[in-house]
């Protein structure tokens, strides 16, 4: 499974790529690969405050919905219109063309997981 | 996310275990038997059902002997059918019901000589089934033998079904018809071969005995199907291909607090029978006072999908809730089935199912939603 060494991890199966103040969040190829076809994303609003751990959208498959969880503190600034009008991209792209949303960062992100504590994670519950 | 969910008891191994992981399938804990959930794609593998053919392993079901000379007149008083009236090489599908008249499961009965039955149960029931049959035996002359563990089931499906199945059996499929069962051989190997299935499509279902082959009957039909589109297919697209055709599912339509009027089933009651059966009494007086809920089909207008135990609302007020529901890859769009309370004018009315706090707008439409062409 594919686990890029230039990002950050959350354990609820988030990327983040942090690039001048900016994250940009989407899901992991696990989480991808775990969920099956994806029929709707819902990243959360343009403009939306979000907080660290706290949920902002939804992923939805055939089998099931989850939940995002922000993996950061900040205001939303953009969002993946092409993923909300195709949900495929997500699972068959989800660290490119499938990225959910942006986000300007309030303050330094905390507690993410480097590549090799994902990694590690996803073993224990692959 | 949430994290997906991990399997906790070890989970029992259909035979075709090895050709799921050679195949790369997702493997999920079902009724506890370790099951492909998808090879690929689900909505790919549903597809090829409708357009070409797809195989499923179902060694997972329960399969259930009775035999003996009362088997047909113990059926007749355990299950609400009439199973004495099925000729040898049909087979129905039924019913059986406690004293109240709840479902215990819905079953796919073949006889396969005078004297044996063979009951076909969900895997998350066929104990339970097992027993209510071994019970309800008492007096009879017939003996009931649960020989799930030994029997592999594989099905192929889809309109193309037939010709692939064709060239690999002795059996003259054009007198096999929709409900019946025959001992034949598929890829030199004997098996009960019979024309049922649960997507809505033609289809066969493949029972072997231990030892049978099942891995090497599962080889011969992909070998064959594959020039015809064939794939294999897991229980993901198994259960949107039944919902599309309106079948019920156990655990989500039927449960023991519905009788087969709620579920729309009424005509497998055979409340005209010879003799008594279990739950009569009630299901008479069912008949009479008619269902207390109705199942309806709705398609949503979004792409939010409304799911099992989600509220529908009509003019904003419940009156009733989802059983299941899924992205539906032959419509494009969510569907679902929902018990409604009897009395709800289901004609008209804005219609809505809360999906996590919002409602999202329904169209209420008949069921089933999808009929292939015959």
């Amino acid at each position: 499974m594919s686990v890029p060494a230039e990002l950050g991890y959350t354990s609820e199966h988030e990327w983040v790529a942090i690039n001048e103040g900016v994250a940009t969040i989407g899901i992991t190829a696990f989480a991808a690969e775990s969920l099956g076809d994806i029929v709707f994303v819902e990243p959360p609003e343009v403009g939306a405050t979000v907080a660290a751990g706290e949920p902002c959208g939804e992923v939805e498959s055939t089998k099931s919905v989850s939940e995002i969880y922000a993996p950061v503190n900040g205001e939303v600034v953009d969002i993946n219109r092409a993923a909300v009008d195709e949900p495929e991209l997500v699972g068959t792209d989800p660290y490119g063309q499938g990225w959910l949303f942006k986000v300007e960062l309030a303050d330094e992100p905390a507690d993410l997981l480097t590549p090799e504590q994902y990694t590690q994670l996803t073993e224990g519950e692959g | 996310m949430s994290a997906p969910a991990a399997a906790t008891a070890e989970p029992r191994r259909t035979p075709l275990y090895e050709v799921h992981e050679r195949l790369g399938a997702a493997l999920v804990d079902f009724a506890g038997w370790l099951m492909p959930l998808r090879y690929g794609s689900e909505a790919g593998e549903h597809r090829a059902v409708r357009e070409a053919a797809g195989l499923f392993d179902l060694s997972h079901m329960g399969e259930i002997h009775v035999r003996g000379p009362q088997a047909d007149a113990l059926l007749d008083h355990a299950l609400v059918g009439h199973l004495s009236a099925v000729a040898p090489g049909r087979a129905r599908y039924t019913m059986i019901t406690a004293e109240d008249g709840g479902v215990l499961d819905d079953l796919i009965v073949y006889r396969l000589a005078a004297d044996d039955y063979l009951v076909v149960a969900n895997a998350a029931n066929s104990d339970a089934v097992a027993a209510a049959l071994r019970e309800r035996a008492s007096g009879f002359d017939a003996e009931v033998a649960d020989e799930s563990a030994e029997y592999a089931l594989i099905a192929v499906q889809g309109p193309r079904a037939a010709e692939i199945l064709a060239p690999l059996t002795d059996a003259d499929l054009s007198d096999i018809r929709y409900y019946a069962g025959y001992f034949h051989t598929v890829a030199g190997h004997p098996v009960l071969l019979a024309r049922t299935g649960y997507t809505g499509e033609d289809g066969f279902e493949i029972f072997l005995r231990p030892g049978s082959g099942a891995a090497a009957v599962w080889d011969a039909l992909s070998a064959a199907g594959e020039p015809h589109g064939l794939v294999p297919a897991g229980l993901s697209a198994r259960d949107t291909l039944r919902l599309e055709a309106g079948m019920p599912l156990y655990g989500n339509e039927l449960t023991t607090e519905v009788t087969p009027y709620e579920a729309g089933l009424g005509r497998v009651v055979k409340l005209d029978k010879p003799g008594d059966f279990v739950g009569r009494a009630a299901l008479a007086a069912r008949a009479r006072s008619g269902p207390s809920r109705t199942l309806v089909g709705l398609v949503a207008r979004g792409r939010r999908v409304p799911r099992q135990g989600y509220t529908v609302l009509r003019e904003d007020q419940p009156v009733g809730v989802v059983t299941s529901g899924a992205p539906s890859p032959t419509l494009g769009r969510p569907i679902a089935v929902a018990y409604v309370d009897a009395g709800v004018d289901t004609a008209t009315g804005a219609f809505a199912v809360d999906v996590r706090g919002r409602a999202e707008p329904v169209d209420v439409v008949e069921l089933p939603f999808y009929r292939r062409e015959a």
